[in-house]
């Protein structure tokens, strides 16, 4: 048959909340080829940043995701840091890294159940999801709140623990122990998951490496990379912990690898909070001098890189982010190409995309003069003219 | 009962008493999912509402869809449905309704549903429809023959006739289920239930998650209304279908009401257990299901049946 039918998916589609465009071009029920469009939500955030003192920038780049919201602060105060050669409190590392590692389990635990949704395992779902609570509780209990922490500021951390936020997510932990246990087991033994799950969507460890993958994406096509361990901060080089990797690639392997993570985290949690100095939580920052820093954190998807820029002033003069998502998407053809469709939508999310924190501006330039073809106030003609348009036809 | 009520009554039961019920039975598999999923779950009244709220709605049609047939298709599935509701209760109140070879035109009107999912969604113009479409018409090539297999033991136990009532007397000292071949057939008979239901496992003609509703992303207002009444009156029919065949028949009076109660409610347990314990299929995972395990099943249940009889 070679008649290929076109299926999108997106802009806006239940598979994923964001707003991203697949186009496949299907043979029968097979994909054999695919586009792939971004920048829906292009939210500008690399610009606002330039506006904001040092001080207010982790503020805005929690925001970058509402998920990895310990993990991008903490890349750009790493950034500062460097930069102004700040010496954080030992207690202070130890929080971050408490704070990080339940951003993690949060984060692994609501992948989990969005995978299960979207292969229509919906009580897998709502399962995951239930688990992940104690863990919202526990974060607003140790930050203020369940989503954007606030809790890393330049030079240290915002809040100090007391023994009674020591207790809650000791509890937490104890209480998410057998449910995770129980949603291993599930996923490594329910004979009809791994029907759909094995085998499908492979990354090879070579493909891995040609577009470097990053974070479970990477680790669960045998490349064992973690910024925890090849580059430590925070206080992962004082805890001992392992790099999990699985041998597959494929999507039953993502899942596998990050319940294991999973695991991980709760062991790097448990000692954090038995090893945890006494003493300040924050160093005196008085200035940010003229220079360069860079700063990477092993968020839950990858590793998040930020890079910041001063000349001396109160804000950054140029601050770049890139978030994991933006490695992991190339993988998407070698991994879709070949699939049935049911398939490449599971293959889609096992990177566990973040659209909206990967977006990038597009800029229509003539490419002998390098003049701007179209500025600001040329699109918004271009839309008046559409909406005009469009009322017309109405 | 004279004639003329007798079928007042039949067509009232059919048309709409099955809709009424079948919406209940579509509660009570909403309720009980949500509690297996540590959710409240929806008022009694929800999936009425639902309905009401739906026939209130504007119905939007693609330009690129043949209009005629994308809004026919609805209607004809809902006929279909009911009028096999409407002759299992005939044969439910009373045995004498029954005509010769009235099972066949019962497993023929069930059909009705998918043929009418599938007319409407590749009359819808809409591609993920068109994927949908095109997923019913396997997974109906793939369940329809161990389905017609599996009705091979009733209908020999009953001697080789296609009566409803008689496949109903031949089961009155003994129900079907308990036998050997009847049990495995009524194992198929599940698997086909599931499958027609379109739920999880089998629901990749829908799959939300995939195509966005594949066969019935085109619809709105009261034709998708009919489509949700439709499915509904199945989640209904096709358990009474199964308990007249196998399970020795639906009685409206006196204890037989509790026991056909208990049935359904077995019955609808499998359903949203089924549903709920597991993901979805691929297409062809679905067919291989049907073609190498549920077929070979419903044959040995056929030649099991054969050596008893």
């Amino acid at each position: 048959m070679t008649h290929k039918t076109l299926i999108p998916i997106g802009p806006y589609h239940p598979l994923q909340e964001e707003a991203e465009f697949f186009q496949l071009y299907v043979e029968g029920e097979t994909v054999v080829d695919m586009d792939l469009r971004l920048s829906y939500n292009h939210r500008g955030i690399e610009g606002i940043s330039e506006t904001l003192t040092w001080d207010q920038v982790p503020y805005l780049v929690e925001r970058v995701c509402g998920i990895c919201s310990a993990s991008h602060p903490l890349a750009y105060v790493q950034a500062v840091e460097e930069l102004a050669g700040v010496e954080v409190p030992e207690r202070a590392l130890y929080l971050r890294t408490v704070v990080n590692e339940l951003e993690r389990i949060h984060s692994h635990l609501l992948w989990f159940g969005l995978a299960g949704h979207f292969i229509g395992y919906n009580t897998v779902f709502m399962w995951a999801w239930r688990y992940r609570e104690p863990v919202l509780d526990a974060l607003e209990i140790v930050t203020g709140s369940r989503v954007n922490y606030a809790n890393h500021t330049v030079g240290g951390a915002r809040r100090d623990l007391d023994e009674e936020m020591v207790r809650a997510i000791r509890k937490c932990l104890d209480e998410i122990d057998k449910p995770v246990d129980m949603l291993t087991t599930t996923a490594l033994e329910d004979p009809i998951l791994a029907l759909r799950l094995k085998g499908v969507g492979v990354l090879t460890e070579e493909d891995a490496r040609r577009f470097s993958a990053l974070g479970p994406t990477a680790r669960a096509s045998n490349v064992p990379i973690d910024v925890r361990r090849d580059d430590p901060y925070a206080a992962y080089d004082r805890i001992e912990w392992e790099v999990q990797t699985t041998p597959n690639g494929d999507v039953f392997d993502k899942v596998v690898v990050r319940l294991l993570e999973l695991r991980e985290s709760m062991k790097i949690i448990r000692q954090a909070l038995d090893d945890m100095p006494g003493g300040p939580i924050q160093a005196d920052v008085k200035e940010v001098p003229a220079g360069e820093g860079i700063g990477h954190v092993e968020a839950p998807r990858g590793e998040t890189f930020h890079y910041v820029r001063s000349n001396g002033g109160p804000c950054p003069e140029r601050h770049k982010i890139r978030a994991p998502t933006y490695n992991n998407i190339p993988t998407y053809k070698v991994t879709c190409i070949g699939q049935s469709v049911a398939d490449v939508t599971i293959t889609l999310a096992a990177i566990d995309p973040c659209y909206s924190c990967t977006e990038r501006m597009a800029v229509v330039r003539d490419a002998s003069s390098g003049k701007y073809l179209m500025n600001f106030a040329d699109l918004v003609r271009l839309s008046q003219r559409k909406t005009e348009e469009l009322r017309k036809k109405c | 009962m004279n004639g003329l009520h007798f079928w007042i009554a039949v067509i009232v039961l059919g048309f709409l008493g099955t809709p009424i019920l079948g919406l209940f039975f579509k509660w009570i598999d909403r309720f009980v999912t949500a509690r297996i999923q540590w959710r409240k779950g929806p008022p009694f009244y929800q999936t009425y509402a639902d309905v009401l709220k739906l026939l209130g709605k504007e119905t939007v049609v693609s330009e690129r869809s043949s209009v005629g047939m994308f809004l026919f298709a609805p209607v004809l599935g809902f006929v279909g449905v009911s009028v096999a509701a409407a002759m299992l209760w005939a044969v439910a109140i009373d045995p004498e309704a029954s005509f010769a070879g009235d099972l066949i035109v019962v497993v023929y009107f069930l059909v009705f549903p998918s043929l009418a999912l599938i007319l409407g969604a590749s009359a819808s113009g809409s591609p993920h429809a068109g994927l949908g479409a095109s997923r019913e018409m396997k997974m109906v090539i793939a369940y329809e023959l161990p389905f017609i297999l599996a009705l091979v033991p009733p209908i020999l136990n009953a001697g080789g006739t296609f009566k409803l009532s008689q496949i109903l007397s031949a089961q009155s000292e003994g129900v079907l289920l308990w036998s050997g071949s009847g049990f495995l057939a009524f194992l198929c008979a599940l698997a086909v239930m599931q499958a027609k239901l379109g739920v999880v496992p089998f629901d990749q003609a829908e799959a939300e998650t995939e195509l966005m509703g594949g066969v019935i992303v085109a619809y709105s207002g009261p034709p998708l209304a009919l489509i949700y009444l439709m499915k509904a009156m199945l989640l209904f029919v096709l358990p009474m279908f199964v308990i007249t065949v196998f399970w020795g028949g639906v009685h409206l009076g006196g204890w037989g009401l509790l026991s056909t109660a208990v049935k359904f409610v077995v019955l609808l347990v499998v359903i949203v257990l089924m549903r709920n314990t597991n993901p979805r299929l691929r297409i062809d995972q679905t067919m291989k299901f049907f073609w190498f395990f549920v077929t070979p099943l419903a044959i040995a249940a056929c030649v099991v049946s054969l050596y008893a009889h």
